[in-house]
């Protein structure tokens, strides 16, 4: 049976309150940090968890911490990201809108942890309604004094705030949601200075995902070892994994790190297979910026072990045959789905996103976005497919943020496996408008791309 | 009407001038600035859409500049700078929501309200929006109206939601606390 740490209470009755929550075992985990632990004890502890960022980049989390300056008379902050925006990615808004009290409870402990005594959640602006529910949880916890002036008598103080976005995928990057929580423009920042020594207000502060700060209370509660207990190698612990495409049961699933992508994607208690019995054609399993999977490289790695739901499992193999874990966005694509106008629409999507500071980005993405349009369209060259290539390659690692990367992988990865689908649009132009290309051959993916 | 006549006319309802200052409060003394996004949120719920003279007379409340704040209100695609509809249908149509027709959604929204994606009712009500990814792809394909996902839509869905919302247009409440 699969442990779940996270939503092991989600399906509880009245669990968004803090009675509920409380009663079900809550806030233990603020007791026992501001009681009988240190704050480097605490540090300790998710070191030891093996913890990775689970927004997307999948940075060890207590390193992370270390790196935090602590300079006499400077505040610290600790902010939460809930800017979830990635496409294919939903966990965050299952967990605080069920459980709010966990992602509460988790910013009490970090925050003690990092020394941080005024800590803010940026939501994403269309969670608007989460960020209510949120609000009310935290009347709730101040109510009970969990929040406030020296909490449980331990002397610490903590503020927490919520504060809302208002719609650009670019503020999850952790330098564009500090800009943005300070009034301005989401143009994240050149690195060095990072947030851990200049961040908001030019504070030292840590910025965690949503998922990574609620992951705290288990590995306090129960301790890092136990954590690390669960999973495989460096992938330890659970993770969310939000679940769509042409699934049966698309949702937000809790798993044990480590289980197949095959059991995942069709036992009955995970996304369940197919809908409508068809094939599978693709997959991309962490979020909208990592590279596509081909049908045979989903389940399986290039050289034929069985894949794995962990961060190195699913990058074996380079972008070559692999993809990443990223933020865990799982979406599925069976044989009728199209891979030049799925990859179009995302393109589409990171021109949109792009905040227009550097030119690579800026220009690049409108270019990839009216190249794909073309083709998918019928008014591709064969030429085109070159340029593609070409122009991805020139945003990749050109711009100060990682938007650019974003971008030009699912592009990359796109025409490295798929690229017979995309001259079957140049060759037939009205018969790819009626049709689609259903599955690519298995061999394409030794090819040397371009 | 003078300059000077239309920012008295520009005032928020004081209920809202003490959420304002709320937002405010959760920041250190000089950080105001940082209440900026969410006090847009109020306004734009209050007023509909964000005029040059909303704007300033948001700067004034947080004692900024005005050009800091056109230049958020233009930057987030949340904020309108020019009047929309009373309700906004915002239907994402990313990725995994294209999947699931979110495409025959909006053209099926198109044909019901005899407008184009972008444009309003001449009545006023809608405003047909495509948007980037809601975080909803588990539930495609959805929209937003309001603060309310409708997701999991079917074309019955659609007439229903705005049946609902043509009877009773108050979906753009953005920011303020709903009882």
């Amino acid at each position: 049976m699969t442990r779940k740490l996270l939503l092991e209470n989600d399906h509880i009755e009245g669990i968004r309150s803090y009675d509920v929550y409380r009663k079900n075992g809550g806030y233990r985990s603020v007791e026992k940090a501001l009681k009988k632990m240190s704050p480097d004890d605490i540090v300790e502890e998710v070191k030891k968890s093996g913890l990775r960022g689970r927004g997307g980049a999948g940075f060890p989390t207590g390193m992370k911490w270390s790196f935090l300056a602590k300079p006499d008379g400077v505040p610290r902050h600790l902010l939460c990201n809930a800017d979830e925006s990635e496409p294919g990615t939903f966990k965050d808004r299952y967990l605080m809108e069920r459980i709010p009290h966990l992602l509460i409870e988790g910013m009490i402990v970090s925050s003690f942890a990092l020394g941080a005594n005024q800590s803010y959640i940026y939501i994403r602006g269309e969670y608007m309604y989460v960020l209510q529910i949120l609000e009310k949880a935290i009347q709730e916890a101040y109510a009970n004094g969990w929040l406030g002036k020296n909490i449980l008598g331990s002397g610490f103080d903590l503020d927490l705030a919520v504060a809302p976005g208002a719609g650009a995928y670019i503020c999850g990057e952790e330098t564009a949601l500090i800009e943005s929580l300070e009034g301005k423009r989401g143009n994240p920042r050149m690195k060095p200075p990072f947030p851990a020594v200049k961040g908001l207000w030019q504070r030292p502060t840590v910025v965690n995902n949503v998922e990574t700060i609620a992951a705290v209370v288990p590995i306090v509660n129960d301790g890092g070892d136990e954590y690390a207990k669960i999973g495989i190698g460096r992938s330890t612990g659970t993770k969310l994994i939000s679940a769509s495409g042409n699934i049966n049961k698309p949702g937000v699933y809790e798993i044990e790190l480590g289980v197949s992508v095959e059991e995942f994607l069709y036992s009955d208690q995970y996304c369940g297979g197919m809908k409508n019995g068809k094939k599978l054609k693709a997959c991309v399993p962490g979020g909208s910026s990592v590279p596509i999977l081909p049908h045979f490289l989903v389940c399986k790695t290039a050289t034929g072990t069985d894949r794995l739901m962990t961060y190195e499992s699913l990058s074996e193999g380079g972008f070559e045959s692999g993809s990443m874990l990223g933020s865990g966005g799982f979406i599925v694509y069976d044989e009728d789905q199209c891979i030049v106008r799925n990859t179009w629409n995302f393109a589409r999507f990171y021109h949109h996103e792009s905040c227009g500071q550097c030119s690579p980005c800026r220009e690049g993405t409108g270019w990839m976005k009216k190249v794909l349009h073309n083709i998918e369209i019928g008014k591709g060259k064969m030429e085109d497919i070159d340029l593609l290539w070409d122009i991805q390659s020139k945003i990749e690692g050109n711009t100060i943020c990682p938007l650019g990367d974003a971008a030009a992988w699912p592009v990359a990865a796109a025409i490295r496996h798929f690229r017979e689908e995309f001259e079957w649009h140049v060759k037939e132009p009205s018969l790819s408008q009626t049709q689609n290309y259903g599955l690519i051959s298995e061999k394409s993916f030794v090819t040397e791309s371009v | 009407m003078n300059v000077e006549e239309s920012k008295l006319n520009i005032e928020l309802p004081r209920e809202l001038l003490d959420e304002v200052q709320r937002v405010i409060s959760m920041y250190p003394e000089g950080k105001q600035k940082s209440a900026l996004l969410r006090v847009l949120h109020i306004a734009q719920a209050h007023w509909g859409y964000l005029s040059s003279e909303r704007m300033d007379y948001v700067a004034r409340l947080l004692h900024i500049q005005p050009i800091e704040v056109y230049e958020v209100a233009t930057f987030y695609s949340m904020y309108d700078t020019t009047q929309v509809g009373k309700v906004k249908l915002e239907v994402c149509r990313t990725g995994p929501c294209m999947i699931e027709g979110a495409e025959k959604i909006i053209s099926y929204i198109e044909n019901k309200l005899g407008i184009k994606e972008g444009e309003t009712t001449e009545d006023g009500i809608f405003t047909l929006k495509a948007v980037e990814c809601l975080g909803a792809c588990g539930y495609a394909p959805m929209l937003q109206a309001g603060e309310k996902f409708h997701e999991h839509l079917t074309e019955e869905k659609v007439d229903e939601l705005i049946e609902l919302y043509r009877q009773n247009p108050v979906a753009n409440y953005m920011g303020l606390k709903n009882d």
